[in-house]
């Protein structure tokens, strides 16, 4: 395998990971707002403050390596991204920076007032929304070059129909999986209240979820048809991923094992997700950067998986720690300590 | 129209920085601080000290989420806004970046743990050792960011052709000249600033509310740990002044307003330059800069007429220097004094006029700092890469960023006066008497 490979697939690790703690963060927090509005507050905040308070930081992270990363690996990216994103990245990093520091202000220092509320929850669906812009302009047709200027063609971006269908995509998915590991959740807590709630709102976002799924696969044929050609090619994992999809909203209908049914998630994103990422490659910009020819140095390109290792020998040890003291200590998650 | 996106590119980025090095700092600092105090408070089972991490730590989680997204924002902006920069310095400095973001996530994943054990461990040690993963992280990420920046003043470990970099060696471009002075001289001023501002806090609460037990330790405690770290930055600052004379010439040559290279330099203090460009009010030591530069009175300096006129530093920067320097010796003094004072039995080392000082060490600190990055960083000007690429080579072209400019003012407007609010809110409706109370009902009131 080329240290190029190695690197795109290690990066597409990484994102997939921020897929899924952020999607539970940024899903918690609509959640939150929701209850809250609804007057199911008491029921909901607990849960969710319990389990978000440790690792609010982590899920910044997870972040923060996939773009240090995918900026080192292939710099090209830095000069075509970095200029057409200016503007919607400017703006997420606004969206994260109010969600970040108003969790900690509110969390760590006062009450809970409706104002900060109402941010946690809109950022919550706002941020998955600006950052997948990012994904549906590596499909090309978005950013061109003229002259050795870059720039964003906006009023293709808001018309294009594949670029709402990603949008949408990403707010149900955020919602689904969240919601189903709230789920997963609440049942190990024995919070049985909160497990009625959310078990209903994994249910009902299941359905838009699978919905926005099968849109984004049709407009990307109309946009990109060599990425979708060669989507088609790669079925089997679309079907697995289906097939996970099946199991999970299975398990939580009969209201059985709610941890197997929060893995078919992960597993349904899984497949999905590296279907949608080999489909795309070579390309990371189509057309204007390959993993090949935008790739950085091969010492560097070394020298940073070498990193990779090391940074997940210290990485995966403490990761485990934390989960067992938080996430899997039963104790913990009844509230007792 | 060029002009205008350089310098608002320029202004975007200073205005981020100079932002979050404020909470950067103290992300570095503080952990070091709280792991020392709850190491002294297990070790004496003294529930002062151990009161003094937890509140430390408190308040530390809130400019931590700061640091935290304001971190966030610069990373994300150095591709945003200086995209042609990264694009081609990406292949050289990503080893580094990528570095920094594992030691912080090492950090934030036992600053989570850390936060939420207090009370889950039988043996107190347990506890402490988790802070030093915090203290490590925390370091580390300095150290690495830190290699970065010297890589942009000292750029090694490539060659270069036709405008892109080849035969790339990441650990050369890493360890190149600046970074051991550098690294050094980052890591003893934030400690230097942490220690004072916790001693500014302490020095506050005795001069408002009548000297209890608690805060006398706490004093006691951070100014022993500020003279310390002032001790160390004079050094390493002085480190950082050698490897200037030799490495980065012009920068110091534009710090102390030494134009004509020669041998027994004096050393300007102070002073202004008048219309026609000529020192007028300043202290000269003489031959003291050649002292500085090269540990010998009558060695030659470079001055400021070798370097090329387009590609020479400001002139202000000098006022830069002279303040970092001097609020740095002003720390080491104080700080020196007080710890005399309470040695000597007969003195008094909590009268007002040691109090007040020891409060504005705290914002001082903070403001060498600053200075001292604007004196860095304006020191390389017109250089992005010294001797590379310059600044206006790097920036974005996007007509957008001047727009973009003033939505991370709004920003950090709102994040500073927040995190301010809830920093007073946090502790003045918590005193620590009554926090020491709950927690450790066998204790006897603090207050004498």
């Amino acid at each position: 395998m080329s240290y190029e490979l190695i690197g795109i697939t290690v990066l597409w690790l990484f994102l997939y990971g921020y897929l899924i703690v952020a999607s539970i963060d940024f899903g918690a927090g609509f959640f939150a707002y929701y209850a809250k509005i609804s007057k199911k507050d008491h029921i909901m905040n607990q849960l969710i403050s319990r389990y978000l308070s440790p690792v609010w930081e982590v899920t910044n992270v997870f972040f923060v390596f996939f773009f240090v990363g995918i900026v080192g690996f292939f710099p090209e990216t830095a000069y075509y991204y970095g200029t057409a994103l200016l503007v919607p990245g400017s703006i997420a990093i606004i969206l994260l920076a109010i969600r970040g520091s108003f969790y900690a202000f509110e969390n760590y220092g006062s009450k809970q007032s409706n104002i900060y509320m109402f941010l946690y929850g809109a950022t919550g669906l706002l941020i998955p929304a600006s950052l997948s812009t990012a994904l549906t302009l590596s499909e090309g047709g978005f950013i061109v070059e003229k002259n050795g200027e870059v720039s964003l063609k906006y009023l293709e971006l808001f018309t294009s129909p594949y670029s709402w269908s990603v949008v949408f995509l990403a707010i149900m998915s955020v919602l689904f999986i969240s919601a189903a590991f709230l789920t997963f959740y609440a049942a190990r807590a024995r919070d049985y209240p909160a497990l009625k709630l959310v078990r209903t709102y994994a249910l009902f976002w299941s359905v838009p979820t699978i919905i926005a799924s099968l849109t984004t696969f049709i407009a990307l044929s109309q946009h990109n048809e060599r990425h979708y050609e060669k989507m088609l090619d790669l079925w089997w994992m679309f079907g697995l991923s289906v097939g996970f999809f099946m199991l999970a909203i299975g398990l939580i209908y009969q209201r059985k094992y709610y941890g197997i049914a929060f893995i078919s998630v992960m597993f349904q994103y899984l497949f999905a997700f590296f279907g949608y990422g080999i489909g795309h490659l070579p390309y990371i910009l189509d057309p204007y950067i390959t993993i090949v020819e935008g790739a950085t140095h091969e010492s560097m390109g070394i020298a940073l998986i070498a990193a990779f290792i090391g940074g997940l020998f210290l990485l995966v040890p403490s990761l485990i720690l934390l989960l067992r003291l938080f996430l899997f200590n039963a104790e913990y998650v009844k509230g007792k300590k | 129209m060029d002009i205008d996106t350089v310098l608002m590119s320029r202004l975007i980025t200073a205005m981020t920085l100079g932002f979050h090095i404020i909470f950067a700092t103290i992300g570095v600092g503080v952990p070091l601080m709280i792991s020392i105090a709850e190491f002294v408070g297990v070790k004496k089972n003294d529930p002062h000290y151990k009161m003094m991490a937890r509140r430390w730590a408190r308040g530390f989680v809130i400019t931590v989420a700061v640091g935290v997204v304001t971190g966030t924002a610069i990373g994300l902006q150095l591709s945003l806004v200086w995209p042609n920069f990264m694009q081609v310095a990406g292949n050289v400095i990503s080893l580094p970046l990528f570095m920094e973001v594992f030691a912080f996530f090492f950090e934030a994943i036992f600053l989570g743990i850390y936060l939420y054990t207090w009370d889950r461990f039988k043996k107190p040690f347990t506890h402490w050792f988790l802070s030093i993963p915090i203290v490590i992280g925390g370091g580390l990420s300095a150290v690495f960011i830190t290699t970065v920046n010297a890589f942009m003043n000292t750029p090694e470990g490539f060659a270069m052709e036709n405008g892109s970099f080849l035969a790339v060696n990441p650990l050369a471009a890493m360890l190149n000249p600046a970074t051991p002075s550098k690294v050094l001289h980052v890591l003893s001023s934030a400690y230097l600033a942490c220690a004072a501002l916790l001693a500014a806090i302490a020095a506050f609460t005795i001069l408002k509310k009548k000297a209890s037990a608690y805060h006398k330790k706490a004093l006691k405690l951070t100014v022993t740990i500020m003279f310390i770290f002032a001790a160390a930055n004079l050094l390493t600052g002085d480190t950082s002044a050698k490897f200037l004379a030799e490495h980065q010439p012009e920068k110091l040559a534009a710090a102390e307003w030494h134009f004509e290279t020669e041998q027994g330099a004096d050393l300007v203090v102070f002073g202004w330059l008048n219309d026609a460009h000529e020192i007028t009010g300043e202290i000269r030591i003489p031959k003291f800069l050649s002292f500085l530069a090269h540990g010998d009175f009558n060695a030659e300096v470079t001055g400021l007429e070798e370097t090329p006129e387009k590609e020479r530093p400001p002139l202000w920067i000098h006022y830069m220097f002279d303040l970092m320097v001097t609020i740095g010796m002003a720390l080491l003094g104080i700080s020196f004094l007080y710890l005399v004072f309470s040695m000597v039995k007969k003195w008094n080392e909590l009268n007002k006029w040691f109090l007040w000082s020891l409060l504005f060490s705290g914002p001082l600190a903070f403001l060498a700092i600053e200075f001292g990055w604007i004196y860095a960083e304006e020191g390389r000007q017109p250089w992005i890469i010294r001797g590379y690429m310059t600044v206006d080579e790097a920036a974005t072209s996007s007509p957008y960023i001047g727009l973009m400019f003033f939505l991370f003012l709004g920003l950090y407007i709102v994040l500073g006066t927040l995190c301010i609010i809830t920093l007073r809110k946090l502790f003045r409706n918590n005193p620590v008497e009554v926090e020491l109370e709950k927690q450790y009902p066998s204790i006897e009131k603090g207050d004498e």
